[in-house]
């Protein structure tokens, strides 16, 4: 596929697919960590500028916790779960046991690689799922975490899209705790292919590549 | 006090704004923004610059804005046509940040930051516009705001003071 413009209903379809199945998957992890329900949105798949994508995130300024990882294998791309910082802190409190934590203060080791091992689960299990799907195979790496401006963390994973052109495809699913409306869990999974592989998704699903 | 308009200039996206309007790119990481102004007529173009080179880019049409080696003379040239003058420019610039410490992707995609800095630095030598000052490198986003009235880059992360440069 050589221009991502040339994108068909179907091909939208099938990667809202792979948002579904791999945050779905994803949940159902984060819910049994928490022991709590966690439910999913329905994906969206955004193709975009690259200006255009900070903006329907958020903007490029809002400040999130981010855990990044490369995806190797078959079909790379980039892997990210985003997190308002004050949810990423409510998160670590739990893991760790500690109440005062927060990633607004002092660089705090044990804290960050909580953090960083929940992302770690979490996309673990969202691309365990792309893999059986699609019957590729796809390593993830070891994660990575920051806590920065949306823009500065995410233009990272477009290094690799920004060769061939200025557009992406961002395959956004949110997950959140409906009953707990003041402790939500805002995050989102984006999943940046690399350009080269989503030929190789479409045809692994049976879908012409164009 | 603060100017009444202020231009957004995007990701791979480049700009040019006459006082009293300012200019402002938000999230910078590893991407670098290039300013050059000439400060006597209050002309100011700014460049959300993401990679080094244009070599980089694989088939399509390059975007100039996007690739230091291109954009830094593309501005030039913009901030010219605007009403800049050649001799009187002078540069700024913020970014190039590593916003992940350790990640195995490979080879040269994690320093470039610090390939963007330095290729944005060879341009401007290369067209004798000397660079008045720059915050670059470190681990953090940056926005940045240029004021042409003043001169002055203002620079805000998620975690410190506004300062300005």
């Amino acid at each position: 596929m050589d221009d991502i413009c040339n994108l068909t209903g179907m091909h939208i379809d099938v990667l809202r697919e792979i948002g579904n199945i791999g945050a779905g998957n994803a949940a159902t992890a984060l819910s049994t960590l928490l022991n709590k329900k966690i439910t999913m949105a329905v994906p969206r798949v955004q193709v975009a500028t690259f200006a255009e994508m900070m903006e329907l995130i958020g903007g490029p300024e809002q400040v999130v916790a981010c855990v990044y990882l490369r995806i190797e294998g078959e079909a790379p791309g980039n892997m990210f779960f985003v997190l308002p910082p004050e949810q990423a802190d409510r998160f670590v409190r739990r893991m760790i046991g500690d109440d005062s934590f927060s990633f607004q203060g002092e660089a705090h080791e044990l804290g960050c690689s909580a953090l960083q091992e929940l992302g770690n689960i979490l996309a673990g299990s969202y691309l365990s799922a792309l893999a059986d799907f699609t019957q590729l195979t796809l390593q993830p790496s070891v994660p990575a975490l920051a806590v920065d401006m949306i823009g500065a963390v995410l233009s990272f994973g477009l290094l690799e899209l920004s060769c061939v052109g200025d557009y992406a495809i961002l395959i956004d699913t949110a997950i959140y705790d409906e009953r707990q409306p003041n402790e939500s869990i805002d995050g989102h999974f984006f999943l940046l292919p690399d350009p080269e592989s989503f030929s190789t998704i479409f045809r692994a699903l049976g879908v012409d590549g164009g | 006090m603060r100017a009444i308009e202020t231009v957004k200039v995007g990701i791979a996206e480049m700009k040019v704004v006459v006082a009293p309007t300012v200019i402002r790119t938000c999230g910078l990481g590893s991407c670098v923004g290039v300013v050059i102004y000439d400060s006597g007529k209050a002309i100011a173009g700014m460049a959300h610059v993401m990679l080094p080179h244009s070599s980089m880019a694989r088939g399509g049409v390059v975007n100039e804005a996007k690739y230091a080696d291109t954009a830094v003379e593309a501005l030039c040239k913009l901030v010219i046509a605007a009403g800049g003058r050649k001799a009187m420019l002078k540069a700024k610039l913020a970014g190039g940040a590593q916003m992940f410490s350790f990640s195995s992707t490979s080879g040269d995609m994690m320093r470039i930051g610090a390939r963007n800095v330095e290729e944005v630095k060879r341009q401007l030598e290369r067209l004798h516009i000397p660079v008045v000052a720059e915050d670059v490198g470190g681990h953090s986003g940056r926005t940045i705001e240029f004021n042409p009235q003043t001169g002055m880059l203002s620079i805000r992360t998620a975690s410190q003071e506004i300062k300005e440069i």
